[in-house]
């Protein structure tokens, strides 16, 4: 674990650099450690794949009592050693067709039916990584590699709210309508994220997820 | 403060939008912050009429609005330096200023900087909070009206104060020549370039591209080289990273940024030339002068300093009328 600036108002908390469910989990514990202890200045503590954004206010924040916090807190993410018993959401998914224009272009990626694409990526649960892009946007891992299609080489000016996408290991609901480049495989009607709710977002960092063909 | 009264957009300008201090706490759910892109214009504007600095304003971008003060109220204007009237008369950035309901603010041709804030007094624009922040962040439709630029014919709610403090204030000192130096701190992923792209970075003019908006100014200049290949593990960002995509040209995050990015970042603009990139508009430019996070803090305290001087001496009487 080591501790960096990124500016002078956040520090940037680098854990080993891979993608790796357990040295996820010891970010967002360390995440969750420090949350708990609500060291004045700090504004916000954002987990990533395998790093954790710290971000304080630099003229109300003792830095050194912040890094001292880190560090202790850090030590006893680092013990982490097995995942928690997780969150485990169920997302139906109507795959294909209107709401999944890009199944067919994943088949022929993988060299096997549309049936099979939905088969191996409903077959799989994957991990809330970090969240990202737009509110409430999950990444979500591991994609089985044999329908890891990379991006379209041409995003698409609009993806509507609730599409489910792949891209390369990673996949993910789109909350809201945006410019995207994933392939869109199926469509989903659960609404990933409503400011008006306690929390907006359905999905949060270490919670599993598990997609179900409607 | 009494009845709620209404700020009404007549013409809209180039984009208005709701700010205050941004939306903190909400990024694990990857909920930009938005805010004030120049928060220390803001803050003063908010000074001006009494408000605390966490209260809303309208950010003012380029080409000024035209709105209709219908109700009582004491507004002020800082940040950009524009021509106001107001009623008719001749009003002045920096000075809190009487409007009586039915009075038009008009903002005319603009002198100097980028961004002005407007401040209403009684606790600013009161448009509801969402997620603990009345900011606007357009992209994902949230906060202001309607999570969007105010267009006209708009409305909305502010408190209706007969009367105020007469604060007065000289402002940021803008940026002048359509250019200006940041002070930038190196890292964290200093390591992704070599001494060649530093050496870019800090000795070269970088103009603000076309396509720059509040989630990022695109610079122009020479390329700055990645020293490898591939790209980092995407990871939390904040407002003055400088991002590089592999081809090269720099990318500084400004208030609507996301939450996290992929890209390798040479350095982060210091947060006490922040309110500086804030009032420069496309097609400027922009040095950047290396510094150390010590040079940084430091940078900081004289700024705050020199904001709290101009909040602690009001001029005395009422407000200009």
């Amino acid at each position: 674990m080591r501790i960096r600036p990124a500016g002078d108002a956040m520090l940037l908390v680098e854990f080993e650099p891979v993608i790796d469910p357990l040295v996820n989990q010891r970010a967002i514990e360390l995440g969750r450690r420090l949350r708990a202890r609500a060291v004045p200045g700090v504004r916000d503590i954002v987990p990533g794949y395998c790093s954790l954004g710290i971000h304080f206010d630099p003229l109300r924040t003792d830095l050194a009592a912040l890094d001292r916090a880190i560090t202790e807190d850090g030590r006893g993410a680092a013990t982490v050693e097995t995942l928690p018993e997780p969150a485990v959401h169920e997302i139906p998914v109507v795959y294909g067709g209107a709401g999944g224009p890009d199944l067919q272009a994943v088949a022929d990626f993988a060299g096997c039916a549309p049936a099979d694409v939905i088969e191996r990526h409903a077959g799989a649960t994957y991990r809330v990584y970090m969240l990202g892009f737009v509110p409430g946007f999950a990444y979500l891992g591991r994609v089985d590699a044999r329908i890891a299609a990379p991006r379209r080489r041409v995003p698409r000016d609009l993806v509507p709210a609730g599409s489910v996408g792949i891209a390369g290991v990673q996949t993910g609901v789109y909350p809201a309508a945006t410019p995207g480049g994933w392939q869109i495989i199926g469509f989903t009607s659960v609404v990933m994220f409503d400011a008006g709710r306690t929390p907006s977002s359905l999905l949060v960092p270490g919670d599993l997820v598990r997609f179900v063909p409607r | 403060m009494s009845l709620t009264g209404w700020l009404r957009i007549v013409r809209p300008g180039l984009l208005t939008t709701v700010q205050d201090l941004g939306r903190w706490s909400h990024q694990l759910e990857a909920v930009p912050v938005a805010g004030a892109m120049d928060a220390y214009s803001h803050r003063l504007a908010n000074h001006l009429v009494g408000n605390a600095p966490e209260a809303a304003t309208l950010e003012v971008t380029l080409i000024g609005p035209e709105l209709v003060v219908d109700a009582d109220t004491v507004l002020a204007v800082a940040g950009a330096d524009f021509d106001l009237t107001c009623g008719g008369a001749a009003v002045f950035s920096g000075t809190a200023f009487e409007a009586r309901r039915g009075a038009v603010l008009r903002f005319g041709r603009r002198h100097l900087g980028a961004r002005a804030y407007l401040a209403v007094a009684g606790g600013g624009i009161l448009t509801p909070p969402v997620l603990g922040s009345r900011a606007t962040h357009t992209v994902s439709h949230m906060g202001g009206l309607e999570g969007r630029a105010l267009a006209a014919g708009d409305a909305l709610p502010v408190a209706a104060v007969a009367s105020g403090p007469a604060n007065r204030a000289r402002g940021l000192t803008l940026p002048t020549g359509g250019r200006a130096r940041l002070r930038v701190m190196p890292g964290p992923q200093e390591d992704w370039f070599g001494p060649r792209a530093w050496q870019a970075l800090t000795s070269v003019s970088f103009r603000i591209s076309p396509r720059s908006n509040r989630m990022g100014y695109r610079l122009e200049g020479p390329p700055l080289e990645h020293a490898r290949s591939g790209e980092p593990i995407s990871e939390p960002v904040t407002m003055g990273a400088i991002q590089v995509p592999a081809a090269g040209a720099p990318i500084l995050l400004m208030a609507d940024r996301q939450t996290a990015g992929g890209y390798p970042k040479i350095g982060h603009v210091i947060t006490a030339d922040l309110c500086l990139a804030a009032q420069l508009a496309p097609g400027e430019f922009i040095e950047f002068d290396r510094c150390s996070y010590r040079e940084a803090v430091a940078a900081l305290i004289a700024r705050e300093r020199e904001l709290m001087a101009q909040m602690t001496h009001p001029r005395e009487g009422g407000a200009a009328r």
